[in-house]
């Protein structure tokens, strides 16, 4: 089973969501938003094992190179430019794809293995945990969650705190999920932000309920959107001075019984959602 | 000589982009034939390295001047490799920008503008 958490932006508690959950299933947690990772502050991960993220980055042998320009036409990302003098590589917009020093004709391109990022294992509590950082400068997410994917062992039940937003960095980490949780606040821009990410989600056939943070107990904005979409609101967690207070030391929310009580609720609601969507898939 | 000028038309009265990646046009301005033609900007939808596909338009039109409102640091840089001199435009359409270029009214692109952020990460 796996299940994404996603928010149309940053800041809605997405990873508030995915970890107390998480802990509350008792099962993996995966951070994908890798520009922000959070997740470890809340679940506190042990014996975390750190490795570099490469992607190969090409060189070009500027006495072979008979400026063909058949590496430029090749490179989808715009990372390779003819000026006439010589092939200039931005790394920056390089994704390591490897097309270009496939397609020389002159094998003119070697590559090096440039830092991207690094990538964290290790277990928490009740499960592992997976994470990853970019690198500074480097503004390359995707091969990095790409790597955090492979590392999962195949079968495990997790939970992916999706980066925000609706980018394609997103599409991966819903990509292959039997069920998506979105999160969203009771607010205009919380509901601009909840159609976008449904869009997508919609998008990708994905099944999915709505948890909504910060709640007024009565939030008819996103009620009455839920109703009209036919999207289950799976829990609420209301705004409580005692939350904020455990949130800011970096504890688990499920430490308060209260909200204890809500997680239970979700994590039941979750699995029945989940049960329903494997048995109709 | 041959001059890049990035446009919000297609014609040579319409008027100049300020945009050079995301520009809505490029237009090739020939002072040999004294003629316009239009280049399309794929560059303009890309979700990264739009400065730098433009550059690769302009020097494979075989400009040496370029008339756009600034140039990214990677733009800048690729043009200067290719020995390729940029020019700030100002509001007015591309006739009167080929004009001010000839009597020498436009600024030359000295230094690299601010590099502009991508949509979402890739
Ligand atoms: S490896 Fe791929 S992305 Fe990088 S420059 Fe070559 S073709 Fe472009
Ligand atoms: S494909 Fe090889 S030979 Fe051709 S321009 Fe690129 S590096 Fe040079």
């Amino acid at each position: 089973m796996k299940i994404a958490v996603l928010s149309g932006k940053g800041g809605t508690g997405k990873t508030t969501v995915s970890t107390n959950l998480a802990y509350a299933m008792g099962i993996d947690y995966v951070d994908f938003d890798v520009e922000e990772p959070n997740g470890h502050i809340f679940l506190k991960p042990r014996d975390l094992k750190e490795s570099d993220v490469n992607i190969m980055t090409p060189v070009i042998d500027q006495d072979r190179c008979t400026l063909c320009n058949i590496c430029v036409e090749t490179c989808q990302f715009n990372a390779l430019v003819n000026t006439g003098k010589r092939i200039l590589v931005f790394e920056d917009l390089c994704h390591g794809c490897g097309a270009c020093s496939l397609a020389c004709p002159e094998k003119a391109i070697s590559e090096y293995p440039r830092k991207i990022g690094v990538l964290f294992e290790g277990t928490y509590e009740k499960a592992d945990f997976f994470s990853g950082r970019m690198a500074l400068n480097e503004p390359m997410a995707g091969p990095i969650i790409s790597e955090i994917k492979r590392r999962i062992p195949k079968g495990r039940d997790h939970i992916v705190d999706c980066s925000p937003g609706t980018s394609c960095n997103v599409v991966k980490g819903v990509d292959g999920a039997d069920y998506a949780i979105m999160v969203t606040e009771p607010s205009v821009f919380g509901l601009h932000d909840l159609k976008l990410a449904v869009e997508l989600v919609e998008e990708m056939d994905i099944p999915m309920g709505i948890i909504i943070n910060r709640s007024n107990e009565y939030d008819p904005l996103i009620e009455d959107y839920a109703k009209d979409s036919n999207l289950r609101i799976l829990g609420k967690i209301p705004f409580s001075k005692a939350a904020a207070k455990i949130y800011s030391e970096g504890k688990l929310l499920i430490e308060e019984p209260a909200i204890k009580e809500i997680f239970e609720g979700i994590k039941k609601q979750v699995l029945e959602e989940v049960d329903h969507a494997i048995s109709h898939s | 000589m041959k001059i890049v000028l990035t446009a919000k038309g297609k014609e040579s009265s319409s008027p100049v982009d300020e945009r050079f990646g995301r520009a809505e046009y490029f237009i090739l301005y020939d002072d040999a034939a004294q003629t316009y033609s239009v280049i399309n900007n794929p560059g303009q939808y890309e979700n990264s390295g739009a400065g730098v596909k433009a550059s690769q338009i302009v020097i494979d039109a075989g400009a040496e001047v370029v008339i756009t409102g600034s140039l990214g640091p990677k733009a800048f840089m690729v043009l200067r490799d290719a020995g390729i001199r940029g020019y700030q435009n100002y509001s007015g359409t591309l006739e009167e920008m080929v004009a001010a270029f000839k009597e020498e009214k436009l600024q030359e692109l000295l230094t690299p503008g601010e590099e502009v952020k991508t949509r979402g990460r890739s």
